[in-house]
């Protein structure tokens, strides 16, 4: 089912995507908060279709990173490139336009909470001026994809925290996005539910999507090994190292 | 100019689910209103007073510039002889279209409204008034001044230009007074609308955050603020309007008195001055709106 849900998908990423083009290209990155380097020298390049885990201690810079990737932060010294753009070079208008390309999935997933969980998932076509939903997606199989379906007309304070980061991934692919972020989806959820969400983050991977999933669940990072050629990066000491196979 | 564009044909093509996207406020949404339509009222009040007080001026200038007023004060027995000297005196004079002595009724009806009704007028030695119209081009009141302090040394005249120009002088100012009521208060609803608009925009953070994560442009969620406020204030002054013209309708007065307190009116024209009220108090929320939501935004990632 999933194939016939993201398949216009697959087909738009291919050419939105250069072929070969990088998604995301860090060179010797850093961010400074308040005098302090928070993160330094960080260089990685993240080419189409590769599934990464971001680990590393509470405190250490996930979030940051994973910020400074759809552009919520920029960094202070080096260079940043989404899609092949210098985020320096981004205005605000060009940020939104890039964020549409990519899905972020946090682990306490904000929504609009007068609006149904249907309306939620679907707003990101409203923004983006595609107000025709059926020739982009089929909201319902997206909702049953996720398992939501019978909760499409409640409203978000309604739901589980298992729902929330469920909801939050629909609405996170909706629009197709050659990225999905996802920043600790499993932290507020039991370990069933992880799986799940696990599950779905792997399937969208097989689609061609580059995911990139920080967490510190070192559980969650074995099973999907067991599935996926998953890279892990680790931020230690403010820098990124690739972790070993010693997970 | 393109965004101004773009947030213009936002403006107008309404788009159901980006208006549902922040939350009905009952309490500022009203609030908004209200004070759009005190506005619109106050506003309609100074257009009122400006209109009228600018018509007085005119009215006062007119009327007076072309007349004028000879006094003649003389035992009574001479009195008829000098009033007639002076109407020979002025009908020879250059500029002067005509002058005509004011019976005693005129005179009395001039002084009652001063006196009371009971005084016995024919009775009191009051000096006689010649009214004299001008030509256009008016006489030179010092040359007639010298002719007359020849021949009549009790003459005198009163061009009405010591007391005209103080009393034209303040109806024009009450005018400009109006106008800049006006400015005022449209500097108020701007900055009133700016105030509600941080307001709602503080008070919507969390929609703003997620509209901005999912790939949303500021003119989107702009457009969301600026159509509600814009739509407010328009209700607002529709109403305002429709109450102030009602009132002004209704005060009391009458035409022939051309006196600030009756005369606070609109006539002909001037109602149609009321109909850009309303465009005019929201295109100023549109603006207030937009420039309060480009700044908070401006500060957010």
């Amino acid at each position: 089912m999933s194939d016939c849900i993201l398949c216009g998908a697959q087909a738009q990423q291919v050419s939105d995507v250069k072929s070969g083009a990088d998604v995301i290209e860090l060179d010797a990155v850093a961010y400074s908060y308040g005098g302090g380097e928070l993160l330094s020298d960080m260089s990685l390049t993240i080419t189409p279709g590769a599934f990464y885990f971001l680990t590393g201690p509470s405190g250490a810079g996930k979030t940051t990173f994973l910020k400074m990737c759809y552009v919520a932060l920029k960094p202070t010294s080096g260079a940043l490139k989404l899609f092949g753009q210098d985020v320096r070079t981004m205005e605000r208008n060009d940020i939104a336009l890039v964020r549409r390309r990519i899905g972020v999935v946090h682990q306490d997933c904000q929504f609009i909470d007068h609006l149904s969980v249907a309306d939620n998932i679907a707003l990101p076509l409203s923004v983006s001026g595609q107000n025709n939903w059926d020739d982009t997606i089929n909201l319902k199989e997206l909702l049953a994809w996720v398992g939501l379906s019978h909760r499409a007309n409640a409203m978000p304070p309604e739901l589980s925290g298992g729902e929330r980061q469920r909801a939050a991934l629909a609405r996170a692919i909706i629009m197709s996005p050659d990225i999905v972020l996802a920043d600790e989806p499993t932290g507020n959820v039991d370990w069933e539910m992880s799986e799940r969400l696990l599950r779905l983050l792997l399937e969208l991977n097989r689609m061609g999507k580059t995911v990139v999933i920080a967490s510190h669940d070192l559980s969650l990072i074995r099973s999907a090994k067991s599935q996926v050629q998953a890279r892990v990066l680790r931020i230690a000491n403010k820098r990124l190292q690739l972790a070993g196979a010693n997970l | 100019m393109s965004a101004l564009f773009s947030a213009l044909a936002a403006l107008f093509v309404g788009d159901l689910q980006r208006d549902r996207v922040v939350p009905a406020s009952g309490y500022t949404s009203t609030l908004t209103s209200l004070t759009a339509a005190a506005m619109a009222f106050l506003v309609v009040f100074a257009l009122a007073l400006s209109s009228a007080s600018y018509r007085l001026a005119q009215n006062w200038s007119e009327a007076l510039e072309q007349s004028a007023t000879l006094r003649i004060s003389a035992p009574v027995e001479q009195l008829d002889a000098q009033v007639a000297r002076a109407i020979e005196i002025l009908e020879t004079t250059p500029g002067v279209a005509s002058a005509r002595a004011l019976s005693s009724e005129e005179q009395s009806d001039l002084l009652t409204p001063w006196l009371g009704v009971d005084v016995p007028f024919d009775k009191l030695p009051l000096p006689r008034l010649i009214e004299i119209v001008q030509t256009p081009d008016g006489f030179d009141p010092q040359g007639l001044r010298l002719r007359l302090t020849g021949e009549l040394p009790s003459a005198v005249l009163d061009d009405h230009v010591r007391w005209r120009r103080p009393l034209v002088q303040a109806a024009n100012w009450l005018s400009v007074l109006g106008v800049v009521a006006i400015g005022l208060i449209g500097m108020t609803s701007g900055a009133m609308i700016i105030l509600a608009t941080r307001a709602a925009l503080a008070a919507n953070a969390q929609v703003i955050t997620v509209l901005r994560l999912i790939g949303a442009t500021d003119a989107y969620i702009e457009a969301a603020f600026v159509r509600r406020f814009a739509f407010r204030t328009f209700i607002g002054a529709v109403l305002g309007t429709i109450i102030g013209a009602g009132v002004v309708a209704l005060f009391p007065g009458e035409e022939e008195q051309a006196a600030i307190l009756t005369g606070l009116r609109l006539s002909g024209v001037e109602w149609m001055w009321l109909v850009l009220i309303p465009p005019t108090l929201s295109s100023i929320a549109f603006s207030a709106t937009r420039y309060a939501a480009n700044r908070v935004l401006k500060g957010l990632t």
